[in-house]
């Protein structure tokens, strides 16, 4: 059980934490045919789209209600729903997704409320499911956005309906890559389980080519599919931020199963357990094979993680999931998380501190860390301090590929430990007689010989 | 196989310097220090990869090796030696023969054409060429290329001749530092010479263990004049003649080196190890004794004592710590042979029991120490197959393996720890120093958190009822608190 360390001090440097609304938009991106609204004035959403084509490097359907000076003392509720009139005509979107954000929240206006009444006078507005989610960028970071994004929808969307006896909701969590749920989903696939995943990234910002330009979102978890979810036989919530999540899908008399982590052998395992008596089926035998050659990962990477100091900056739930990891592998973790929560509680360690980069970049001095695991942003401390620089979490502007990492199942989690294991051997160590204490060589001996004679 | 090589070898195996060659029939000894190797049931390496071994942690040399590309293709860049100075030493250089060059009998004009080459790309204190299985055996004369090379170019080109099927590693080794001694070692003279020149023989500075060492040394000012052939530079082991005393690392197969110094130069040479707290001071103790038996100031033995006395006192109280972390472990030992057992007896006060040793390449001297060091000559065993040692380290008789890289795998597919303590290992655990950090190592391997999540049983090999408990009731409820351990 670790220590929450909140330090005393104004100055935040070099943020690690992301914005709630972003982590909302990012979840409301997942549902087709989606366009993210912000509520908030026209910066908040600039700012958070930038960031997210970075990442992406997709165009992103982030719109906002652009609050000015008149509607921020006399109350947005307007801009909503000339926001919603205009997407409407603009893109059709089939689901409008809202996060508010800390200037509408900090003026105290009663969205829900507003939005309640609005939708039930604009019938017209009833081919576009309208959700909304509570997310000031004061409270939580990226998956709590998110999370409050997946609640908001299942709120709205979801009721309790006949069951459907091969069919399992999955929640995956903010931190996961579209290559992380099709593992996942693959998973589940196997034991002859068919999942939906809310929200679906796979499916909309995995990086394809689309046929046309639309200005929602390329694809995702389908509206009717959600509907279905009241009648799934469980629900699978991936990290403790989808906790609440899995909760409301629980009160529609879904049975719900938290795992704070997919990765790792004894996350996976408990995982697999969990599919085995859903599902009453066999282990696949590629399943079998996975978990085999994963263990034979573990051997050849401890010698190269074991006793590896780690300083490692993530948002909760993802950086749960892979210190554990590491420190299963006998890895030394240094850690700073972007929000408290209690997954950061778990993490195997002494103590965690809710902090920035500037906080992990001192720590990481002072422990003598060999390697660091953090966002894109974290390459200027990397580079200060010489270390090997394994990029997780968002943002990552300055790689391609990132949807593509898969650290989730038996076969993510054996890549993430030959990357740890590589980014360390990447920076191979020459021993130097000066490590030891020992005085050099006389150049006396050292050749100096004429240049050399050929003919 | 030439005559002159075969008599080579022959001398290579008779070597008055050695206890256990002296105790040899004549008969006996003509077969060589080596056990025939088996067809289908030997591992090792040959008299080449033995010759390079020993010589190739000379920093500023060119290593060239005569051969078609298998030879060193597949043999360079895969050893940890270190140097504090040039790397030309870790670049591959061969001749790559082709099915053309040795048809057409071209190997020796090739390998003049190499040389040339290579002093030009390089500039190397000297040039080695190693003979090897092919070049011998289409009769390339390298002797006669390198004179020649050496005088057309003005550069030291010394023939290292070596071909695999003349034996094995260990008379690679004899093979290769003999060829120091015939064409290298007096052909170059120190600046100054001090009455506290040594020579080590015998050590690679593998991860830079001679460095561990080479502090103590510093500190009772010994200068470390020729080595062979840890972070060497070529004018240390053409200096070679000029030291007062030559120690010997642990090493067999350098003892005719050390005898032919001592015959031709009159350095008297002793035998020591750098491998655990005891053997260190020994190794000290002796060096400095010598010293001063050959004109060293006689204060010398004096600050040795107090620098022992002091160093052994700082590593057991770095041990001390760690104690709690290794004691009452097993250990099996499966090395090489000798060179491990101060390790042991280290080992052993710090509360690990050693629950093997091999004694494959071991002599009757060797023996009597084992039993001296373990009380008893029960657990010494010969050669151990594989299968053998994955079965006792799968029923858990050992917590720990501590071998060479080739057994590395059949402890780890037993999911037993492994220590690499043989050349190809990446950390260095000599001196004082290394012994702390070979405990910290062991500490680290079985002490990881990893071997219990590997040795427990897949979610469907579990029986039933040590499944754990099934979440699902407890989580179904809104606001439960389901954990980890849970599901």
């Amino acid at each position: 059980m670790a220590r929450l360390i909140h330090p005393d001090r104004a100055l935040s440097t070099n943020p690690l934490k992301v914005s709630a609304p972003l982590g909302a938009a990012m979840a409301y991106l997942g549902i087709e045919g989606a366009i993210p609204l912000f509520h908030g004035a026209q910066g908040c959403t600039a700012f958070a789209m930038v960031h997210m084509v970075r990442h992406f490097k997709e165009a992103i359907p982030l719109q906002t209600t652009a609050m000015n000076e008149v509607s921020a003392i006399l109350g947005g509720g307007e801009q909503i729903e000339e926001a919603i009139e205009n997407l409407r005509k603009r893109a059709s979107p089939q689901f409008i997704g809202i996060a508010s954000t800390a200037l509408v929240e900090t003026r105290g206006e009663d969205i829900a409320g507003e939005l309640r009444e609005m939708l039930a006078r604009r019938r017209d507005f009833a081919d576009t499911a309208v959700v909304y989610a509570a997310t000031p960028d004061f409270a939580g970071g990226l998956e709590e956005g998110w999370a409050r994004a997946v609640e908001a929808i299942v709120e709205a969307l979801v009721a309790e309906g006949p069951r459907r006896l091969r069919q399992v909701n999955l929640l995956p969590g903010a931190n996961m890559t579209a290559a992380d749920i099709e593992e996942i989903a693959g998973l589940i696939r196997a034991f002859g389980l068919h999942p939906v995943i809310l929200p679906d990234l796979s499916l909309s910002l995995d990086g394809h080519l689309a046929e046309d330009w639309r200005g929602h979102s390329l694809g995702g978890t389908r509206l009717a599919d959600i509907a279905t979810m009241g009648g799934s036989i469980a629900t699978l919530a991936l990290g403790e931020a989808m906790r609440p999540a899995a909760e409301k899908l629980a009160a529609l008399g879904v049975p719900a199963h938290v795992f704070p982590s997919v990765t790792g052998l004894k996350a996976v395992d408990a995982f697999v357990a969990t599919l085995m008596r859903l599902s009453g089926a066999e282990v696949p035998a590629a399943v079998r094979r996975d978990r085999a050659r994963l263990a034979d990962a573990m051997l050849d990477a401890h010698f190269h993680i074991g006793g590896l100091k780690v300083a490692m900056g993530l948002d909760p739930d993802l950086g749960l999931a892979l210190g554990t990891t590491l420190a299963a592998m006998g890895a030394e973790l240094t850690v700073v998380a972007s929000t408290a929560s209690p997954a950061v509680e778990r993490l195997p360690v002494e103590e965690v501190l809710i902090g920035d980069l500037g906080d992990l970049e001192r720590l990481a001095r002072a422990s003598g860390a060999r390697l660091l695991l953090t966002h894109a942003h974290g390459r200027m401390m990397a580079e200060r301090l010489h270390l090997p620089h394994v990029r997780a979490g968002f943002p990552i502007f300055d790689r391609l590929g990132t949807m593509d990492a898969c650290r989730t199942g038996y076969r993510g989690t054996r890549a993430f430990l030959y990357e740890i294991a590589n980014a360390v051997l990447s920076h191979p160590h020459r021993p130097r007689p000066e490590d030891f204490g020992a005085a050099r060589i006389s150049p006396e001996f050292d050749h100096a010989p004429p240049p050399p004679q050929t003919h | 196989m030439s005559e002159a090589l075969k008599q080579k070898i022959q001398d290579a195996f008779h070597e008055p310097g050695c206890a256990t060659n002296t105790a040899k029939s004549e008969g006996e000894r003509r077969k060589g220090c080596a056990k025939q190797l088996t067809p289908g049931a030997a591992a090792g390496g040959c008299a080449f990869d033995g010759a390079m071994i020993a010589l190739q942690p000379i920093t500023d040399v060119a290593h060239l090796v005569h051969a078609p590309l298998a030879c060193w293709g597949n043999g360079w860049d895969n050893r940890g030696s270190a140097s504090s100075g040039s790397d030309l030493y870790r670049r591959g250089f061969t001749t790559d023969l082709t099915e053309l060059d040795i048809v057409m009998g071209r190997g020796e004009a090739r390998l003049f054409r190499a040389i040339r080459e290579v002093i030009a790309q390089e500039n190397p204190a000297a040039v080695f060429v190693y003979a090897t299985c092919v070049t011998a055996l289409i009769g390339d004369d390298i002797g006669a290329v390198c004179k020649a090379a050496a005088e057309r170019f003005g550069r030291p080109v010394i023939p290292i001749n070596v071909p695999g099927y003349a034996g094995s590693k260990n008379l690679g080794n004899k093979l290769g530092v003999d060829a120091l001694v015939e064409h290298v070692v007096g052909t170059m003279e120190p600046a100054t010479e001090t009455a506290c020149d040594i020579n080590i023989l015998g050590d690679f500075n593998l991860s830079g263990e001679l460095w561990q060492v080479k502090p103590l040394l510093d500190r009772l000012g010994i200068r470390i004049l020729g080595s062979v052939s840890g972070d060497a530079r070529y004018a240390q082991v053409a200096m070679m003649h000029r030291a007062r005393v030559t120690m010997l690392v642990c090493s067999h197969a350098f003892l005719g080196i050390a005898r032919k110094l001592e015959d031709r130069y009159g350095i008297p040479w002793f035998e020591g190890s750098f491998y655990g707290i005891s053997d260190t001071s020994d190794a000290l103790r002796t060096l400095c004794r010598m010293l001063v038996a050959r004109g060293a100031p006689a204060d010398l033995l004096t600050r040795c004592e107090a620098l022992i006395a002091e160093e052994e006192a700082r590593t057991w109280a770095a041990l001390e710590p760690l104690r709690p972390a290794v004691a009452g472990r097993r250990v099996l030992l499966y090395t090489g042979g000798h060179k491990t057992w101060s390790v042991v007896s280290a080992l052993q006060e710090l509360g690990m029991e050693v629950v093997g040793t091999s004694m494959r390449k071991a002599t009757p001297g060797d023996r009597e120490r084992v039993t001296e060091i373990m009380g008893t000559d029960a657990h010494m065993y010969e050669n151990m197959a594989p299968k053998e040692m994955y079965r006792m380290l799968r029923e858990a008789r050992a917590d720990v393996l501590m071998s060479g890289g080739r057994s590395q795998f059949v402890a780890l597919k037993a999911r037993v720890p492994w220590i690499d303590v043989n050349q190809e290992k990446h950390e260095p655990y000599a001196g004082y120093m290394g012994m702390v950090d070979l405990v910290r190592a062991i500490d680290r391997s079985i002490n990881n958190p990893m071997w219990a999540e590997l040795r427990d049983p897949a979610p469907w090999d579990r029986p039933p009822e040590a499944a754990p408990a099934a979440p699902f009731e407890l989580a179904a409820v809104p606001g439960s608190k389901a954990d980890f351990e849970d599901c």
